[in-house]
């Protein structure tokens, strides 16, 4: 087992085939199928550096985001970006490390209003394709000292490098939470109110909409003072609709299921991952149920559309050009492209870039497409 | 500090420039007569100028691409310019380079309430993007003290922060997408008014990249609703290291304040004689500002009066109305006017781990008694971000090189502790020469190879940002 940065280094420079970067493995089913030598950042495991009152948090690549989780729990914070567990999704086992959220840049439903994995990533470090440890970023909240390779190894699917350390800003767990919830409403409907609950000054956290149970869901988080104002302003607010109300726990609950994809994991079919405008999002679902039978959970106020669509089926083709992108999560690749295609310029920096930080190709080759 | 010889060669092309130029852009947007050129031959790190070969200021994207397209044929540098705000010299010409100015570049392209963004043209100033959405309840949050003059085409290039960043981030966490110009005049869109990128999130790299990578026309910027109110408090204690205590003790208890705000007694007493906003006198200030409905303020300033009192402040200043408000934060907002009455300063802009806050300022008394120049402390507390002002007299013989000595020694410093050179102003060509304290070789390498993949022959903004034999080989 790979042990430390200067281990995992020598490993890559001796490399003479590719390799295929590896966790906790629970996502290995995410981006392009590839090929190589796996290569585990397991042992890379440690809490470097935490500061609760810095609001920072420097951890080796392969400590279990549990672990992490647990630590600032500890301290009464948290990741704000709410990394999802996709395991029960992509039908995997094994500990999700946090290295692999830092390299997939996955993001829960806080991204909506408080920002991405690569939102808080502050600083890292990796091992690049001749071998070498690169160095970027820091572990303070403000720094623009030189280029930002941190947003650009976030979300690179290991295919810059190898990352062996990953520094976050973290914030204060909220004291209290709750949802109010929205019946009877249809997709339009549903996000039209997610779009006016994000829309009005009441903080809101979460806004999902479930195109199966008709119900919209929007969360407040912060202190009981808080939660006691904002719940009234937003139950006046959607004063027409029928509403219910989730406590701190049944709405941490909720929240967990809706991050982690839960109404869709255990049924058959494929998922895809839409992200667009939010309200272009209700024309996206309505455009593809009419050509074939499918399920949609909205999150991030209608900006992001987890969709179940039957084995094979290629909504890109169905919804020709439309504002934002389109990724299959889960199912067979069959010749479609994980990822969706770019402008030919924006190919064509993306794949100099590749060739800048691994010129002999070894990091999981083809899984960006 | 150095700048690398203008190229005589281009120097001399300048006639055929002019006429190139003259063909894709209208005759007042080719500023090429010396009397003229002067007007860029700095930004607001005045201590360095230098006219520019010439400067053009076209009015669309398309006029941008043909510049480039131009000008890298000819193999003539150019130096991207927003408004000229910024204090690092990222704006600061060669004799041998092509000014290009977006200042004509500033409508309002497309607002959108519904999905939070406004896409602007890159020459808007901060504030007024703000201005184009408030009458909606709407604003955009990031906040250079700068605001009223600076453009977002600079505050991309520099991922600018400002007072409010604890809560809303920095212009990298609030840009959703730009359409760009490659030094080759391609014309490139990333982004857009959705969440994350298709594959390698470019705009990532793309934003505080100091013009190097291409030059940004246009901006997608996220907008957020404003909160329903806000308020500050004043706090004042006779050490700074208990305030440097107190900020800590109150990040770690779970308030998030909106602003922290740190003054020692120079800026205090400087400002209080500027402005008269009533500040006591003490050695260290903070202003803490929260956000919400009246009782969501009240519930949080009880908790952070709570943990103040445990630090025995000198005194604990509750605004009581929009104007005394107002005078809290004059003092702040005039601090940097204030210390240049006294004398001319040079503004820093390291970042320090928080909890490293009482040993770094404490080092700087050290270093400000050693050298001989006071120093102003004013940053923002809650990240980190430090203001160290040092005073000096620009017509002393060798009083701007014993600053700028002071300066790199305390730059060194926040690096030494964990920190970075410059939070939010930019490298640059002030912090250019530092640069290898903080990264290695193999560091730095890795980012220039980052400007290959953009402007392979390196004529964007060429000479600032990385120490310049680091980069002597790529621009030849």
């Amino acid at each position: 087992m790979i042990t430390t940065e200067a281990e995992l280094a020598e490993v890559v420079r001796s490399a003479n085939g590719p390799l295929r970067i590896q966790g906790g493995g629970t996502r290995a089913a995410l981006g392009a199928a590839t090929e190589g030598a796996p290569l585990s950042t397991v042992g890379l495991s440690e809490i470097s550096i935490y500061e609760p009152e810095a609001l920072t948090l420097v951890t080796k690549a392969g400590t279990p985001l549990a672990e992490v989780e647990q630590a600032l729990s500890d301290a009464g914070q948290m990741l704000f970006f709410e990394p999802p567990d996709y395991r029960k999704l992509l039908g995997s086992k094994g500990t999700p490390t946090i290295g692999s959220v830092a390299a997939c840049n996955l993001s829960g439903p806080r991204r909506v209003a408080q920002g991405a994995a690569r939102d808080a990533m502050l600083g890292v470090r990796f091992v690049d394709g001749r071998g070498d440890v690169i160095s970027n970023g820091g572990r303070v909240m403000k720094n623009v000292t030189g280029y930002d390779l941190v947003k650009l190894m976030a979300g690179s699917y290991g295919t810059l490098g190898v990352l062996t350390e990953v520094s976050f800003k973290t914030l204060p767990k909220p004291e209290d939470t709750a949802t109010l919830v929205l019946h009877r409403l249809n997709d339009e409907a549903g996000v039209r109110a997610l779009i006016g609950a994000m829309g009005s000054p009441n903080d809101v956290t979460g806004a999902a909409y479930d195109a199966q149970k008709q119900e919209a869901y929007i969360r407040i988080e912060g202190f009981k003072v808080s939660i006691k104002y904002r719940s009234a302003a937003l139950k006046t607010l959607f004063s027409k609709s029928e509403q219910s109300f989730l406590s701190a726990k049944a709405s941490s609950t909720l929240w967990k299921q809706i991050r982690d994809v839960a109404p869709l994991a255990k049924q058959k079919g494929d998922v895809w991952r839409i992200s667009t405008k939010p309200t272009d999002a209700p024309d996206l679902v309505a455009t593809l149920h009419r050509s074939m039978n499918i399920q949609a959970l909205y999150d991030w106020s209608g900006g992001l559309i987890w969709l179940l669509t039957p084995e094979g089926a290629d909504i890109r083709e169905k919804l020709k050009s439309f504002d934002g992108h389109a990724t299959l999560i889960r199912g067979k690749r069959d010749g479609r492209p994980v990822f969706h295609p770019q402008s030919a310029i924006v190919e064509k920096m993306s794949q100099g870039l590749r060739e800048k930080f691994d010129p002999k190709g070894l990091f999981n080759p083809g899984i960006m497409g | 500090m150095d700048m690398p010889r203008p190229n005589q060669w281009v120097i001399d092309k300048k006639p055929l420039l002019v006429e190139r130029l003259l063909s894709v852009l209208p005759a007042d947007a080719v500023i090429h007569d010396p009397d003229e050129t002067r007007a860029y031959e700095c930004d607001a790190l005045t201590a360095y100028k230098c006219p520019p070969l010439l400067a053009v200021l076209p009015s669309s994207t398309e006029e941008v691409a043909e510049v480039l397209k131009i000008c890298s044929e000819e193999g003539v540098p150019v130096v991207p310019r927003g408004s000229g705000t910024s204090l690092a010299g990222g704006a600061m010409p060669t004799a041998d380079a092509v000014i290009l100015g977006v200042s004509k570049l500033n409508q309002v392209l497309e607002t959108d309430y519904d999905n939070r963004f406004i896409r602007v043209q890159s020459g808007r100033t901060n504030l007024s993007v703000t201005g184009a959405v408030e009458e909606n309840g709407f604003f955009y949050a990031p906040d250079p003290s700068s605001q009223l003059a600076c453009a977002i085409a600079g505050n991309v290039g520099m991922n600018s922060g400002g007072a409010h960043c604890l809560k809303y981030g920095v212009t990298t966490n609030n840009l959703l997408g730009v359409k760009m110009v490659l030094m080759s005049g391609e014309i490139v869109e990333i982004g857009g008014a959705h969440l994350d990128s298709a594959g390698l999130d470019l705009l990532g790299v793309i934003c505080g990249s100091e013009g190097q990578l291409g030059v940004v026309t246009e901006a997608t910027l996220r907008i957020i609703h404003k909160p329903l109110g806000a308020r500050p408090v004043l706090i004042a204690f006779d050490d700074n290291a208990v305030a440097g205590a107190c900020v800590a003790d109150i990040i770690r208890s779970g308030v998030l304040p909106v602003a922290i705000e740190f003054m020692d007694k120079l800026c205090i007493e400087a400002t209080e004689n500027f402005s008269g906003a009533g500040y006591p006198d003490a050695q260290a200030l903070l202003i803490v500002e929260v956000e919400g409905s009246e009782a969501e303020i009240d519930e949080q300033l009880s908790k952070i009066e709570k943990i103040a009192q445990k630090h025995n402040p000198i005194e604990f200043r509750q605004s009581n109305s929009a104007e005394e408000s107002a005078l809290i934060w004059l003092g702040r907002k005039s601090a940097f006017g204030a210390m240049g009455q006294i004398n001319d300063y040079m503004c820093l802009d390291g970042t320090i781990p928080v909890s490293q806050l009482p040993f770094v300022l404490g080092r700087i008394e050290a270093l400000s008694k050693k050298f001989g120049l006071p120093v102003g402390n004013v940053f923002h507390a809650g990240d980190g971000n430090m203001h160290p002002l040092i005073l000096f007299d620009a017509n002393k013989d060798g009083d701007l090189e014993k600053c700028e000595a002071m300066g790199a020694e305390i730059l060194k410093l926040c690096v030494e502790v964990g920190g970075c050179l410059t939070g939010e102003h930019g490298v640059g060509i002030e912090k250019r020469d530092l640069m290898d304290t903080q990264y290695s070789d193999l560091d730095l390498e890795a980012q220039l190879n980052v400007k290959d993949v953009f402007d392979p022959n390196w004529l964007l903004n060429p000479s600032k940002v990385f120490p310049l034999a680091a980069t002597e080989s790529r621009r030849q």
